[in-house]
């Protein structure tokens, strides 16, 4: 990127996995000015994050080639923090801030892991399964060491198939979610023959371990340097052992820049129309945010938000697949309630401020819940804690408030001075 | 239920001092919030006790109402992060500092414990601050809380003492005798008007209008800064009641983390942040504590304090409402001043003798309007 302070482009796009890379290459193909805009040092997202494109599945090295042929302006390592004013984006990078200036907006902020409080989940060696994945990807080393996968959703497959594909032994997936419904979900994926492929060959990247459905991890304790894990499929109980633990429950859209943008947002998802057009005018969305559905569906909305968001009339029925694909998810591996009686009152609930469930009462709100007991009020700003706490006590969410990433105080002293007189 | 002898509209920090107050006096009380205890003007703001002498009768509100804070604080728990940091006050030049010896004898004279600082001392006391400054006044006795946990453990300790705390149950109406929730009619002897900015939306022509304020927190630099930092400059350049202002004020916190302040505006209840408002106040900020630029802002929150014509709060019987009591209006003092509302209401309410000299405070008082004062 240039110096400036200040860049001028007709589309921007906030966050580069698979939606915002396709759309950076469908708005330049529209011949716009394009910008992309990531926190991570490279294009790819969670879903395509890489050291080297030869990590990368084939799919996602095409799109990247594609993105780096398109002309779009790529700026890494920055974090969008501030939307002032329609047409007016606010970044950060190393401590500086720079302005970006748009006629349409494309947030493509993906989604985080939803990860559940029980008794252990701090512990050294017990990992969010998208967290443990980064880490190979980062090039950690899990060469003969025990992991077990748990958690809910179909990221623990192709997870648990890279972990075992990197010299891991993969001594248990277990399933939260019932066989029969996590069947017939696989079943409803014939339709889907991309989809269904996938599936196999994940399942065949561990075929030695077993993957268990309805089984759930109940605590983890250390012993030595290993960890014991307690399971139970609402039976029996049982426990065993292994070295790491990787457990993840879903995705949940990231809407907080979409929020912010005052885009309406229904069931946690952002609402867009057939050009992934939000609420708000020049603003689009694509991916995770519009509700979980995978890599395809945010590659397929992210080429009509870039077509659309530089000005061509394109429409399409990828979002309204999306929404139905994220619908037979939340069906397929509904969170069952036992789940909320995992922590006992002293497991911590906000990694950040220290706080555990016990000191959280009963039917208090998001933000009671903030405010009396500081859950959700450390450097994270709650993106770890609100998702359990929206599951274990049924909270809302609560206001997104700025800045959306940390910025240094004279950061925030400087940009707000560049617009005075506009708000 | 049995009916209450007083009910109590508003559970911010100023509701809950008053609740236990009169709970404390044996009155049968209810204390009715629309959402949860401490979540409003009070969990916006900074949560300072500080004494501050605009006028006479500010100093005495403010000097009793730190004073009763101190007795309470052995019973305190530790959430509500009380901490005797003190206040420094910093004068950029020989004018401000003359201010501030001032201020010291004012103080002296009250048995209020300050020390004028010199310039040379200055960065013994507070090493972020930048070199140059003429000096400035230290008040020990100062300090800082959590503010919604203070209010939480007033309306806890109300319960305890008998009174019942009702939560998320708007009202929508009030006279002197009765109130009128979400829930239905409660009826009592006598009512208080404890709902902040939102009083005069339930006893109209109270004169109060919500001024909205900005603050930014910062990620935990523990030892960052010490005391409770404001400036001086106020003195000199008080600021219209109607413009928009910033003044320089930081605190550090029990969890390490720095909060900076402060902004004002009158732009009625609107939500939206006022990004020019907010970077004036940072830079002023850092145009004291240079080091602040570089540490990680994490949050900023507006909040909309309960201002008045002449930076007073109204204390005590409305002169048109039989029965009816206000207890509101606080601007940005309503964490230092909230016990000591609540003393003084008690008094007239029950026919003690007033701690305090009780005219300054009359809800229906007419007076010039004064500046406005950051705190």
């Amino acid at each position: 990127m240039s110096d400036a302070s200040v860049l001028e482009t007709d589309v921007a796009i906030v966050g580069a996995g698979p939606a915002g890379i396709a759309a950076a290459v469908a708005a330049r193909a529209e011949g716009a000015r394009t910008l992309l805009l990531d926190s991570a040092p490279r294009p790819g997202g969670q879903i395509w994050r890489h050291r080297d494109p030869a990590q990368l599945p084939a799919s996602g090295r095409r799109w990247i080639e594609r993105l780096s042929g398109s002309g779009a302006e790529w700026i890494h390592s920055a974090n969008a923090i501030d939307l002032p004013a329609p047409g007016v984006l606010i970044a950060e990078r190393e401590g500086r801030a720079f302005t970006i200036r748009w006629r349409s907006l494309v947030i493509a902020t993906g989604a985080t892991e939803r990860l559940l409080p029980f008794p252990g989940w701090t512990l050294p060696n017990v990992f969010g399964v998208g967290g443990l994945q980064a880490l190979l990807k980062a090039g950690a080393s899990v060469a003969a060491r025990r992991v077990i996968v748990a958690g809910s959703g179909p990221l623990l497959l192709p997870v648990a198939s890279s972990l075992a594909a990197a010299g891991a032994t993969i001594r248990l997936v277990a399933e939260q979610a019932p066989a029969l419904r996590v069947y017939r979900f696989a079943g409803a994926l014939w339709s889907d023959p991309v989809r269904l492929a996938q599936a196999a060959r994940y399942r065949a990247g561990f075929r030695r371990a077993r993957y268990r459905c309805g089984t759930w991890i109940v605590r983890v304790d250390p012993v030595g340097s290993a960890l014991s894990v307690t399971l139970t499929d609402g039976r029996r109980i049982w426990t065993d052992r292994t070295d790491l633990v990787a457990v993840g429950y879903g995705l949940v859209p990231d809407v907080r820049l979409a929020r912010l943008a005052g885009c309406s947002i229904a069931s946690g998802c952002v609402a867009v129309d057939r050009s992934q057009r939000t609420s708000v005018p020049s603003v689009f969305c694509a991916g995770e945010p519009t509700g979980i559905a995978g890599a395809d569906s945010a590659v397929a909305q992210g080429r009509l938000a870039g077509a659309a968001a530089a000005g061509a009339r394109r429409t399409g029925g990828a979002a309204s697949r999306a929404r139905r694909f994220a619908a037979r998810l939340d069906r397929a591996f509904a969170l069952r309630p036992d789940l909320r009686a995992l922590p006992d009152p002293a497991t911590i609930v906000c990694r950040c401020e220290d706080v555990s469930l016990g000191e959280i009462g009963e039917g208090w709100s998001a933000r009671q819940i903030k405010l009396y007991t500081r859950a959700g009020m450390g450097p994270c700003q709650g993106r770890v804690c609100q998702p359990a706490l929206e599951f274990l006590r049924r909270t809302g969410a609560d206001a997104v408030r700025l800045p959306l990433f940390p910025a240094p105080v004279g950061l925030l002293a400087d940009h707000a001075n560049r617009d005075e007189g506009d708000s | 239920m049995s009916r209450p002898d007083a009910i109590v509209v508003g559970g911010g920090i100023v509701g809950a001092a008053c609740a236990r107050e009169l709970a404390m006096a044996g009155l049968g009380v209810t204390l009715v919030e629309a959402e949860f205890v401490g979540g409003g003007a009070t969990a916006a703001g900074m949560g300072h006790i500080v004494v501050m002498d605009d006028s006479p009768p500010q100093f005495g509100l403010t000097a009793l109402s730190r004073a009763l804070l101190d007795e309470l604080a052995p019973a305190l728990p530790a959430a509500v992060e009380r901490d005797r940091c003190g206040t420094l006050w910093v004068a950029e030049d020989e004018d401000q500092l003359v201010a501030a010896r001032l201020k010291a004898a004012a103080y002296g004279d009250a048995k209020v414990e300050a020390s004028v600082v010199d310039g040379a001392e200055l960065p013994r006391l507070e090493p972020g601050l930048r070199p140059g400054l003429a000096g400035g006044l230290l008040v020990p006795g100062d300090g800082v809380v959590y503010p919604p946990a203070l209010a939480r453990w007033l309306a806890e300790d109300a319960r305890r003492l008998g009174a019942a705390i009702r939560e998320g149950e708007p009202v929508t109406a009030l006279d002197g005798r009765s109130v009128m929730t979400a829930r239905g009619r409660i009826d009592a002897a006598l009512v208080v008007n404890a709902a902040g900015a939102a009083a005069p939306i339930l006893t109209h022509g109270l004169p109060i209008v919500p001024r909205r304020g900005h603050l930014v927190i910062t990620d935990r630099h523990p030892g960052f800064c010490r005391h409770q930092v404001l400036e001086l400059g106020y003195l000199k350049s008080a600021h219209s009641s109607t413009g928009a202002s910033v003044a320089f004020n930081v605190q550090p916190r029990m969890t390490g983390q720095v909060l900076i302040g402060s902004s004002r505006e009158l732009v009625g209840w609107n939500r939206t942040p006022n990004r020019a408002l907010l970077g004036r106040m940072l830079r002023r900020a850092a145009d004291f504590m240079p080091a602040l630029a570089g540490l990680s802002a994490i949050r900023s929150w507006i909040g909309f304090r309960p201002a008045t014509p002449d930076n007073l709060p109204l204390i005590g019987p409305s002169s048109r409402i039989d029965g009816l009591w206000i207890a509101a209006g606080h601007e940005g003092l309503g964490i230092t001043t909230a016990l000591g509302t609540a003393r003084l209401l008690g008094d007239l309410i029950l026919g003690r003798a007033p701690s305090l000299d009780p005219v300054p405070f009359t809800p229906d008082r007419s007076g010039e309007p004064a500046a406005a004062v950051h705190a």
